[in-house]
């Protein structure tokens, strides 16, 4: 291959990018080569969707320049556009159209006609597996195949830049897994590709990773040279209670500890052995902790001034045949799954496969078409409002008012659980100081950092100290350090004997529960233990998978 | 610039969205059917049946005949009484709208030759115009009245002067046939500004502007896509509130179809220019909803002269209707149904209509760049 | 009933809506934009009358007419028409309201004691003003006429006419308009408010938790009615204020029944924005909803047309109008001391109206959520 010596296809020269005060991009430098996967990595807030903007040529930098092929994104930005492709995060489909009017409009738009168009057409639905869909609207469509949807219209003309913008966040893994074999055809024939994403996973398939973090650039190069320099420090040391956890992170040699299935993954400061510590292979996102300083230590203060659950229900949430139909959709079809006192029991799937849909039917937010939700034996749509006093509930994107101050916000979810008076006031101070609200008590909480979010948003749901917490995406885009903390507080909650139901898209973050039920089209695939989950997936040929690699195995049909 | 192919694929699916959106179809038929009924009906000027109160304190023979009059005219509904006290209680607690008080020393006035003898007529003043239309049908019928009793006893006094009156344009003189030409400008303020407004502020919200802009798609092909797909519905609603209103309410036209084609062409782009220019602006669906009902819709019931008239209002307040098109546009619609083509009126407000929509496209240009800071 | 929930709801409610940059807005700027604008604007008073006068008449009682016309106060500019052609013109390019077209043997038919006539051409595009028009002319040639009998010794007739205007002795327009604007700015803001007040937590994903705490649907919907019926009460005071202050508009009747009648009025007004609010899921949705409510609503209303005028099936309509009834309560109020049964009667289909609307709220809330 050439390659090596050939010219970027990208040039960014010492951009900055700032909304106002805010500096979104800091100074950003680098050149990138062409006909390569490059993977734009950070969590939510790095600045990853205001780069793909400046390389869109829909947005101005504030000082720097950026070049593709040649052309400058400020004066040829016309130039730009008739030779890239462009998916933004919430491709814009039209959902009163139907897939081939899509089509035509994408392809009416970027002139492409005639002979060509309809060559073009075969090969796209083909590519995609929506040949059998074209005259469905777009709006009906699962959330996999709108992505694969918009692909195809970004690709209708080929273009020499394709700039995908998290174009796998909440998609099914088959389909996410189609994507990127999508992905890897194209850029054989030389197209450059930039596909941002949160998954660290995803990172490692690049061939090129740029890690962003909080407008700053940390890493640049191929996501092995970052792997390798964890080598000989990771380990897998198998966990006897969620205690454990705590106890290894808050060590001085280690730097990161999550827990993985039955066992507790460790990442040390240098490389030696750990004691009772099985070395195993390093992932991308141990060297991402590392560079970012670590896990954090400590305890968890909210778990230690929580209350000790005290009560006998052996099985607090019980769900039966639970189904939901909107009309002729069928949502939920026919779930059943137990969960036990003091269990963090999580419903894992991709969006669209009834996960929330099941949430709020248990919290008595929807109608239930036919089955049994129970949680303590009641059904919570009939439940008086004093049964409601044991629940907490954090809901999507943390539903925190946005206008209202942090101190506001605390003091409406108190006094909506009945806490009144001394009681009120010392559970909010708890709260402050746990979870370090006082430089931010005034501000709206619009404008909270997204870390900051997360934690008011778990301190509204326990100020009452719930003994059942519902978690709907309780992580949803957080950088993998407030992600650890959080999952201290949880850990922590769940020593204490508070139950936890959680909902994910996030494979690796179902590591952490007792229990996970796989739902896929509103049906449970299996229920288990992760590691008995990845037990089942394992074959000659992936003898180590992952719960991402389990799931599809266990979907497609197998075990 | 702007490229025809791309044009027609844009306005084509404008198209596919309009057939299955529900507020379309609410605000382009459902709206306007249901407010040309409203006006059609519910906003009348015509005043007949006015219940007024007679008192007759004192017998006055030579009343009765008035008397009579006034009890046969179809302007009027009259209760007779005698209890002065019972029909004033009636005025003030609203149930007649004025009363008519022969009193008690009319006929002692009548025998003496100094005196004129007095016949009230009290109204009620709380609705100034209507209180008007009373005292003036009040008037005719004593003016006709008089007339009668001229041939019969020689007065003549105030009958020295016969003033003809003569109606132009409305012989009529059915309210109705004012208001609903003028009421015509107010369903098309709706779809061209609010209506604009909401479609492209939902394009932003959903994100389809964003993968719109990375194509090759310019700007204004964008602009030009929406404005003329919502000015093909925008006639297309014209057309058949014309319909309506000749043909289920009788309105008469009398100026030609073209010319009343022509000014509602203009005013419609007057109108989406300003309904573009908001959502551009407001980028947001709320925003852009206020902003139209505030800045287009509201304007155009209070100051556009179709039903208050602009010369009774305070002259800072006309200088602010000179910005409204739905002025020039009521002005044009009220003389094509009701006079005819009267063209240095009609190209005038044309001419000024459009001289706004260029102020409004003009800025509208300046503002529409493609790029999301 | 009252508990520390339904305290922190409320509480955050008003904290909500004052802090969002939108709502505030909406709630300041527009209301009193529209008092001051259209008290004045929304007018069928008629004054600044363009008159055109053709005088075809040599002698001296027809210039006296003119300038008796010339000189009264309604009629602002007076162009002089020169010939019979330039009357068509005049009138069809709208320069004027009225022509004047005084007959050449006018002077000559007076002076030997006969009839005389003049033609009075009025705008029947503009047939409401030109009516009123039309009287005050004919007001001003009586009077005219009068005179020159008087003065010719013609025997004048010994019957007349005296008008009375009562609860507006100067038939002040605003008088009337703004009591009734009194009552739809009011109407406006309750329904906004309500309307947005659970489409904007839908909007933003809260509703869920609202649903989920141990709040009791009864209790959200007097958690949003309270604060909407107290900022639209206050606004209600201070167009009142203004009203009284600013517009110089009597308050002759009770002040008590007053405040409660738009009390059960804004209540009656929340019930329906709050219904609006259940169905709608955004609040875009809400807005456009509660302007097919209103515009209907004001028209039939009886704000500046008459109820009387309308057919008899619509009249009927009318009924379920809750502005219908305030505005009688509200220039009764003003103007006339209305008795209190007359308040009472009106206020009873509020109540009705008011009860049926949150009710209806009530039911649809639980049901919605499928």
């Amino acid at each position: 291959m050439k390659n090596g010596a050939a010219l970027p296809i990208i040039r960014i020269d010492d951009l900055t990018k700032s909304f106002g005060k805010e500096e979104a991009l800091q100074h950003l430098s680098v050149d990138l080569p062409k006909g390569q996967i490059i993977g734009l990595v950070g969590p939510d807030g790095a600045g990853k969707t205001t780069l793909i903007r400046l390389l869109a040529a829909l947005m101005l930098p504030s000082s720097g320049q950026i070049t593709i092929n040649g052309f400058d994104t400020v004066k040829e930005a016309e130039k730009i556009h008739n030779s890239i492709g462009y998916m933004p995060q919430r491709f814009g489909l039209y959902e009163d159209l139907t897939v081939m009017q899509n089509l035509v409009l994408y392809a009416d738009l970027n002139g492409v006609m005639g002979e060509e168009r309809k060559k073009v057409f075969e090969q796209l639905l083909s590519f995609t597996g929506l040949s059998p869909f074209t005259k469905r609207l777009a709006g009906n469509l699962s959330g996999g195949m709108k992505q694969k949807l918009g692909l195809a219209c970004t690709l209708i003309r080929k273009p020499d830049v394709l700039l995908l913008d998290e174009p796998s966040v909440g998609v099914d893994p088959i389909s996410r897994r189609e994507l990127w074999k999508m992905i890897q055809g194209l850029a054989a024939e030389g197209i450059s590709i930039i596909w941002s994403t949160i998954y660290l996973d995803e990172a490692e398939k690049c061939s090129r990773v740029l890690l962003l973090n909080e407008g700053k650039m940390l890493f640049n190069g191929p996501p092995s040279e970052m792997t390798d320099k964890m080598k000989g420090r990771v380990f897998l040391v198998p966990k006897e209670k969620r205690a454990d956890l705590v106890e290894i992170v808050n060590r001085e040699d280690v730097v990161d500890a999550t827990i993985q299935g039955a066992d507790i993954r460790v990442v040390t400061k240098e490389s030696h052995p750990f004691a009772k510590g099985k070395p195993v292979k390093p992932r991308f996102e141990d060297a991402f902790i590392d560079l970012l300083g670590g896990s954090p230590k400590g305890k968890s203060k909210l778990a230690e001034n929580a209350p000790e659950v005290a009560n006998d229900h052996e099985f607090v949430i019980k769900v039966e045949n639970l189904t939901k139909k909107f009309g002729d959709f069928t949502a939920v079809d026919s779930i059943s799954f137990q969960v036990k006192k003091g269990e963090i029991f999580g419903l894992l799937g991709p969006n669209g496969a009834g996960k929330s849909t099941t949430f709020k039917m248990l919290c008595g937010l929807l109608k239930i078409t036919s089955g049994k939700a129970t949680v303590y034996g009641k059904s919570l749509i009939d439940a008086p409002a004093e049964a409601r006093e044991h629940i907490g509930y954090m809901a999507q994107k943390f539903s925190l008012y946005g206008d209202m101050s942090v101190l506001q916000n605390l003091q409406f979810f108190s006094g909506v659980y009945n806490l009144e008076g001394e009681k009120q006031k010392t559970a909010i101070e708890q709260m402050i100081e746990i979870f370090n609200f006082e430089p931010y008590l005034d501000s709206p909480a619009k404008e909270l950092p997204l870390g900051y979010k997360q934690r008011l948003g778990l301190a509204c749901a326990v100020m009452h100290h719930p003994e059942i917490l519902f978690l709907d995406e309780p992580t949803s885009g957080v950088d993998p350090i407030t992600r650890r903390e959080f999952w201290n507080h949880i850990n922590g909650l769940v020593e204490k004997g508070t139950t936890i139901i959680v909902t994910t898209h996030f494979m690796d973050e179902a590591e952490n529960c007792d229990r996970i039920g796989l739902i896929f089209q509103g049906k449970i695939v299996t229920i288990g233990a992760p590691d008995e989950l990845k037990k089942k997936a394992k074959t000659e040929q992936n003898p180590d998978p992952t719960l991402e690699d389990a799931f599809i195995y266990l979907v497609e049909g197998h075990g | 610039m702007v490229n025809p192919r791309r044009l027609k694929a844009l306005i084509v699916k404008e198209f596919h969205q309009i057939v299955r959106d529900v507020s379309s179809i609410l605000i382009c038929v459902v709206l306007p059917t249901v407010l040309l009924i409203l006006y059609g009906f519910g906003v009348s000027l015509d005043f007949k049946n006015m219940k007024i109160g007679l008192v007759m304190e004192d017998t006055a023979p030579d009343a009765q005949s008035f008397v009579k009059a006034l009890v046969d005219s179809r302007y009027f509904n009259v209760d007779i009484g005698r209890d002065r006290k019972r029909i004033e209680q009636d005025v003030v607690d609203g149930k007649l709208l004025g009363m008519v008080v022969i009193p008690s020393y009319f006929s002692q006035f009548r025998e003496r030759t100094d005196k004129i003898a007095p016949i009230q007529v009290i109204a009620d003043g709380t609705n100034p115009n209507t209180a008007s239309f009373v005292q003036n049908y009040v008037d005719a019928a004593f003016e006709g009245w008089l007339q009668q009793q001229y041939y019969e006893s020689g007065w003549r006094g105030q009958l020295l002067i016969d003033p003809q009156i003569r109606y132009w344009f409305n012989e009529s003189l059915d309210s109705r046939y004012f208001i609903l030409p003028g009421s015509l400008a107010i369903t098309m303020t709706l779809i061209g500004a609010l209506l604009t407004a909401l479609v492209i502020a939902r394009e932003w919200e959903r994100g389809t502007m964003e993968s719109l802009m990375a194509t090759s798609v310019t700007s204004s092909e964008i602009m030009l896509g929406k404005l003329l797909s919502y000015f093909i519905l925008g006639m297309v609603s014209f057309i058949l509130s014309i319909f309506f209103t000749i043909f289920a309410f009788g309105v008469p036209l009398r100026g030609s179809l073209l010319a009343l084609m022509l000014s509602g062409a203009v005013f419609l782009f007057t109108a989406l220019g300003l309904g573009l220019l908001i959502s551009t602006l407001a980028k947001n669906q709320f925003v852009a909803s206020q902003a139209a009902l505030n800045a287009a819709f509201l304007p155009s019931y209070m100051l556009s002269g179709f039903l208050f008239e602009i010369s009774s209002m305070p002259v800072p307040i006309q200088w602010m209707t000179y910005a409204i098109p739905a002025r020039y546009f009521v002005s044009c619609l009220q003389t094509l149904f009701l006079a005819g083509n009267i063209w240095p009126l009609i190209l005038k407000n044309i001419a000024i209509m459009f001289g706004i929509a260029l102020i409004f496209y003009a800025i509208l240009v300046k503002k529409m760049v493609k790029r999301l800071d | 009933m009252i508990n520390s929930r339904l305290l922190s709801l409320v509480k955050k409610e008003f904290i909500a809506i004052w802090r969002d940059k939108k709502s505030r807005f909406v709630l300041i700027a527009p209301p009193l934009l529209q008092l001051f604008i259209f008290a004045f604007a929304a007018t069928l008073d008629v004054t600044n009358i363009s008159l055109g006068i053709l005088n075809r008449d040599n002698g001296e009682k027809g210039f006296l007419l003119t300038e008796k016309f010339y000189g009264a106060p309604y009629f602002t500019h007076v162009t002089f028409l020169k010939s019979d052609e330039e009357i068509a013109p005049f009138m069809n390019e709208q320069k004027g309201m009225m022509v004047l077209s005084i007959e050449p043997l006018f002077s000559k038919n007076l002076d030997s004691g006969d009839h005389a006539s003049v033609e009075l051409i009025l705008d029947g595009r503009k047939s409401n003003t030109t009516q009123i028009i039309a009287g005050y002319a004919t007001q001003i040639i009586r009077e005219f006429a009068q005179d020159v009998a008087h003065r010719e010794e013609i025997p004048q007739q010994p019957i007349a006419l005296v008008p009375r205007y009562w609860f507006n002795p100067n038939q002040l327009y605003q008088w009337f308009t703004v009591p009734g604007l009194l009552g739809i700015l009011t109407l406006v803001e309750a329904v906004i408010l309500s309307a947005l007040s659970i489409a904007r937590e839908k909007e933003m994903g809260t509703f869920d938790q609202l649903l989920v705490s141990p709040l009791l649907p009864s209790e959200i919907l007097i958690g949003k009615a309270l604060p909407a019926c107290l900022i639209a009460l206050i606004e209600g005071t201070v167009i009142l204020i203004a009203a009284v202050t600013f517009f110089q508009i009597p308050f002759t009747g009770s002040l008590l029944f007053f405040y409660a009648s738009m009390l059960l009025f804004i209540l009656s007004i929340i019930g329906i924005g709050l219904f609006l609010s259940v169905l709608c899921s955004t609040q875009q949705q809400a807005i456009l909803g509660a302007f097919v409510i209103l515009s209907p609503s004001v028209l039939l209303s009886g704000f500046a047309t008459p109820i009387e005028n309308m057919p008899q099936w619509m009249q009927t309509i009318t009924y379920i109008v809750p502005l219908r009834y305030f505005l009688i309560i509200s220039r009764g109020v003003f103007l006339k001391d209305l008795p209190i049964h007359v308040i009472l009667n009106n206020l009873w289909p509020l109540v009705i109206i008011g009860a049926v609307n949150l009710t209806g709220a009530a039911l649809f809330f639980r049901r919605r959520l499928q």
